[in-house]
């Protein structure tokens, strides 16, 4: 069962087109990475899925329970929350958002899930304190605990490990290699790093001048067409 | 010292209290929103709305109504959703747009008054609508009880909407991921703005407003470093400034406005020595 459809999508800004006639599926389970060299509208394709975006033509259907507002998603990083005032306990709630409708405040429920996610990705300790002074490595995983608050099902990840350094890239890669196969959590992400890519994905997305759909392997195969990308794409 | 005793001797009137206490809460609701404006880059919108209703007094005042408050809330609220709606499609023609609003009610709002006015002091009038009455007890018994509903209102819209305020103002995009409508949540922020500037204008003026809006907020960042403590902080805060400069400037005869920004001031540079001897205690 797909858990998220897109079909002859054309994404783009004021009328102008980046992408077009992009189609492909993701199932339950699945580990996609989207590729692609800066500005080729990869921020753009996942924005438009989680409904922040609206395409320019084509549509994005979910299915097998999956609502829209349940996707987990880890933005880039943004400017206001450099010097944001908050704490990491208060972010990671924000992610039960989804679950509130109209209720006002956090139940226990909200609280107690907020709790398990921030245990789960070792965050316990910070608990307290304040984003804004930690490292790049624990701020992402905080806003990941936020993310696995939104979704049981279906996590974006928009270049979750840009400006890390190597150990704690591979730790994040770790993590999110985790919670694909212990929690069964769908994975869609973002990367600059196709080496990456090939390892822990099993699907592969590569956007740009030429359009690539299909498993990693496949991938590998065709290297010499899209590994133009490999040095390039790197910022 | 006799003078003294018989300028306290004014609190002793119910009258002068409820000026005291409208003081108060006009402080703490506009101290509310600070965070999020701040944060959210919409300081901007605060002070070209604050000239706005300075435009709106005008008109109100031409127009010789004797309760202005209606016609300037209405204004002012209308203003603050064009704005946003500019200000969100393009940002930086959304701040021309915004200064030449802000500065064009600014001058045609003294064009009006000083055309239409009859008034004997029309300077004085003017200097009252830039810098807030002399004296808060110049407040009528209406005002005062208009004042004290739309600044509960605040309060309990902001407490509903506390966690969703946080959600927006923190991300916007994760928040509209997940299900929350946050050019709602943004309309809702515009409009609450809109009311507590025109509140804050009996209390401080509408040059003034900002800064009773923004310093208490910018003064508890510097020591508080979570969402929750530095609301709590900016708050109390801002009402133990208020008040302070409500008798203060009783007492001493200082126009009210200026003597509250003063002391709000006054604490931001405390604050801010504060912040930098615990060099960031996380609290
Ligand atoms: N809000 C926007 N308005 C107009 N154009 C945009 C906007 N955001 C991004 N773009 C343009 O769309 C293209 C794709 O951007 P993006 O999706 O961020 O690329 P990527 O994430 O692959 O680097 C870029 O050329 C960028 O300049
Ligand atoms: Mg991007």
């Amino acid at each position: 069962m797909a858990l998220l459809t897109c079909s002859n999508l054309s994404l783009g800004y004021e009328g102008k087109e980046i992408i077009g006639n992009l189609s492909f599926e993701v199932n339950e389970g699945d580990y996609l990475c989207i590729v692609g060299e800066n500005g080729s509208g990869k921020s753009t394709l996942m924005k438009t899925i989680l409904g922040l975006n609206s395409p320019l033509g084509g549509s994005v259907t979910t299915g097998g329970g999956l609502k829209q507002t349940e996707i987990g998603y880890l933005p880039q990083q943004t400017d206001v929350q450099r010097d944001f005032p908050a704490s990491v306990w208060e972010i990671v709630l924000s992610g039960c958002q989804n679950r509130q409708g109209f209720r006002p405040f956090y139940g226990k429920a909200e609280k107690a899930l907020a709790k398990m996610n921030m245990e789960k990705l070792g965050l316990t300790q910070l608990s307290g304190r304040c984003y804004r002074e930690h490292s790049g490595g624990q701020q992402q995983r905080v806003l990941l605990a936020r993310a696995l608050c939104a979704t049981q099902k279906m996590l974006l990840l928009d270049e979750p490990v840009s400006g890390l350094d190597p150990k704690v890239t591979a730790e994040m890669y770790e993590i999110i290699k985790e919670l694909n196969e212990k929690d069964g959590i769908t994975i869609i992400m973002i990367s600059h790093d196709i080496e990456a890519a090939l390892t822990y994905a099993d699907k592969i997305l590569h956007i740009g001048k030429s359009v690539f759909f299909g498993s990693a392997e496949e991938y590998k195969k065709t290297a010499g067409a899209f590994t133009s990308a490999k040095g390039g794409a790197r910022e | 010292m006799t003078q003294l005793a018989e300028k306290l001797e004014y609190l002793q009137y119910p009258f002068v209290r409820y000026a005291l206490l409208v003081g108060v809460l006009i402080a703490l609701c506009s101290s509310l929103l600070g965070v999020t404006l701040v944060l959210k880059r919409f300081s901007f919108i605060g002070d070209g709305l604050s000239h706005v209703a300075f435009g709106a007094m005008a008109i109100a005042a031409i127009m010789k109504l004797t309760n202005d408050m209606p016609v300037v809330l209405l204004i002012t609220v209308i203003s603050a959703v064009l704005l946003l709606r500019t200000g969100q499609r393009a940002k930086i023609k959304g701040d021309a747009a915004l200064a030449m609003i802000s500065v064009g009610s600014l001058a045609i709002g003294y064009l009006l008054m000083n055309v239409f006015s009859k008034s004997a002091n029309l300077s004085g009038d003017v200097c009252t609508t830039l810098f807030g009455s002399t004296s808060i007890l110049t407040l009528n018994k209406t005002e005062v009880l208009a004042c004290a509903v739309l600044s509960v209102a605040v309060i309990i819209v902001f407490i509903l909407f506390y966690n969703k305020i946080f959600a927006v103002t923190f991300d916007e995009n994760f928040a509209r991921a997940t299900g929350i409508k946050a050019g709602a949540y943004n309309l809702i922020i515009a409009v609450v703005v809109a009311v507590i500037i025109v509140l804050a204008m009996n209390l401080v003026g509408s040059l003034l407003i900002s800064a009773l809006v923004i310093f208490p907020a910018l003064s508890a960042m510097r020591v508080f470093k979570s969402f929750r403590s530095v609301t709590i902080c900016s708050a109390v805060l801002s009402v133990i400034c208020a008040l302070a400069g409500i008798v203060c400037s009783v007492i001493t005869g200082t126009p009210v406005g200026s003597t509250i920004v003063a002391v709000d001031i006054a604490a931001f540079a405390l604050f801010t020595l504060a912040g930098k001897i615990s060099g960031g205690k996380r609290i």
